[in-house]
């Protein structure tokens, strides 16, 4: 036991390498914050002109274009669009978090469409109808009846994906960001210690995950009881 | 106030409707009766473009609904709907089910909204539900709602597509009270519906549609005590 004491108080505060886990911990939470956000955005837009596109000729080739994103997008693997972004798209730009947060953020943006498009189709054509008959443009529709709820169902699948993208900003590594799996990889490279750098590691995430999944739940549970249907 | 020339319209190669020609005066209540699957709720679904005809055209109130530049969302305002599955938006209370529309695409300040709301309201029972969720409604009431939904919007006709057909046989009464007083206000109606009395007592004009055309149509007198044709005949014998 006190040899392991000893061990972490070498690796971590003697080397002096245990700021960098609060450092990268916070860029791994800088990127995935800002990657849901543009993520729920770009999900949101490419769902709602899908769903108000379907059978209207002339909205064609948007809605094509949007397939094509979702294809492309969740057809490579994340670490390769990290790598086209970093090293071509904004190769003139060396400031990592920011091009790990875009890339990330249109990358998740794909899924989440795919997320809240299947919300709205969840939500009984008849609303729709409903709502046209009053005389509401489809537009209007949309904003006052479908989406508030789809939310509901949308939620959950949304929580699943933050989870997802928080692990999947691991990789960010790969584009020289500090991220907290970075760090930890760092002072094992560093302090020839191997087990307790990843160790730590690995409990952040799976604090962090436990918590989210906690809060996901919650907030799951309040939708349900404000649920009157 | 509406008038149909030879519409039609084809689902994927079946054909719904084939050549309907009709015109709805104001003051009308007419009753469109029929065998399931006849088209008669396509018909009445294409006279606001809910299905948007293969052919033909719809005129309402001189406006062409079928033509190219048309504000459709401006005559929907005009033409109140009441469905089968009532389509109450589940979110809203009663209250905001009944001014959302009126708020926001007439811009009715929300206090006359209300008051409108819940003198409506009270014409059909329901003044003590303005604050209950649909779900905590039964059928007959959620329908009355719905219709109270379209009457906030002050339309000029009222389309009804089977509006009894989804409830508990002991609301029918209620809701068809409740159309019965309207009509009997002079609201121009088009009633798909499979109450015979109904359409017996109220209609002044009964339209009998099969594969998708109009058999005949007549006052209530003629179509149920002197029906003409062999279809229409079998039909009444079934349901009366």
């Amino acid at each position: 036991m006190t040899a392991w004491l000893d061990k972490l108080n070498e690796t971590f505060i003697q080397s002096g390498y245990l700021k960098m886990i609060p450092e990268g911990l916070l860029n791994t939470i800088i990127i995935t914050a800002g990657a849901l956000l543009i993520g729920v955005v770009i999900g949101t837009l490419i769902a709602v002109t899908k769903y108000l596109s379907e059978g209207v000729r002339v909205l064609r080739p948007i809605r094509a274009i949007c397939n094509i994103y979702v294809t492309v997008i969740r057809g490579i693997p994340v670490v390769v669009q990290l790598l086209i972004f970093y090293f071509v798209i904004f190769a003139s730009s060396d400031n990592g978090v920011f091009v790990a947060t875009i890339t990330f953020g249109i990358n998740s943006g794909a899924y989440m469409a795919e997320i809240i498009r299947s919300g709205l189709n969840a939500v009984d054509a008849g609303q729709m109808e409903a709502g046209r008959s009053l005389g509401m443009s489809r537009l209007q529709t949309m904003r006052k009846i479908i989406l508030p709820q789809a939310i509901r169902y949308i939620i959950p699948a949304v929580g699943n994906e933050f989870i997802a993208l928080l692990k999947e900003t691991s990789v960010a590594g790969y584009v020289a960001v500090m991220d907290l799996t970075r760090a930890g990889n760092l002072i094992r490279n560093n302090t020839f210690d191997a087990v307790n750098p990843l160790l730590v590691v690995a409990l952040i995430y799976l604090v962090i995950v436990v918590a989210l999944a906690k809060l996901m739940k919650f907030i799951e549970r309040r939708l349900a009881t404000g649920d009157k249907r | 106030m509406i008038s149909v020339k030879n519409l039609q319209k084809k689902y994927k190669g079946v054909d719904a409707l084939r050549g309907i020609d009709v015109e709805i005066n104001r003051g009308d209540v007419v009753c469109v009766i029929g065998p399931s699957g006849s088209g008669k709720s396509t018909f009445l679904r294409c006279l606001n473009l809910l299905e948007v005809p293969s052919g033909g055209s719809i005129f309402f109130e001189g406006a062409e609904l079928t033509g190219k530049k048309v504000d459709l969302d401006k005559h929907r305002q005009k033409m109140g709907m009441v469905f089968q599955q009532f389509n109450l938006f589940p979110h809203m209370t009663v209250m905001q089910n009944l001014t959302c529309a009126p708020m926001m695409l007439k811009k009715v300040p929300r206090e006359q909204a209300e008051k409108k709301a819940m003198e409506l309201l009270g014409r059909v029972g329901l003044s003590d539900r303005a604050g209950a969720y649909p779900a905590q409604l039964s059928g007959g009431q959620k329908q009355r709602v719905a219709i109270v939904r379209s009457l906030c919007m002050e339309p000029d006709v009222m389309l009804f597509d089977e509006p009894t057909s989804a409830l508990d046989p002991e609301m029918v009464g209620e809701v068809l009270d409740v159309m019965k007083k309207l009509a009997a206000e002079g609201m121009t109606m088009v009633v798909v519906t499979h109450e015979m009395g109904f359409a017996r007592e109220v209609a002044n004009r009964v339209l009998f549609i099969d594969e998708g055309k109009i058999i005949e149509q007549g006052t209530p007198e003629q179509i149920f005590e002197n029906p003409q044709s062999e279809r229409l005949k079998s039909f009444l014998a079934k349901v009366l």
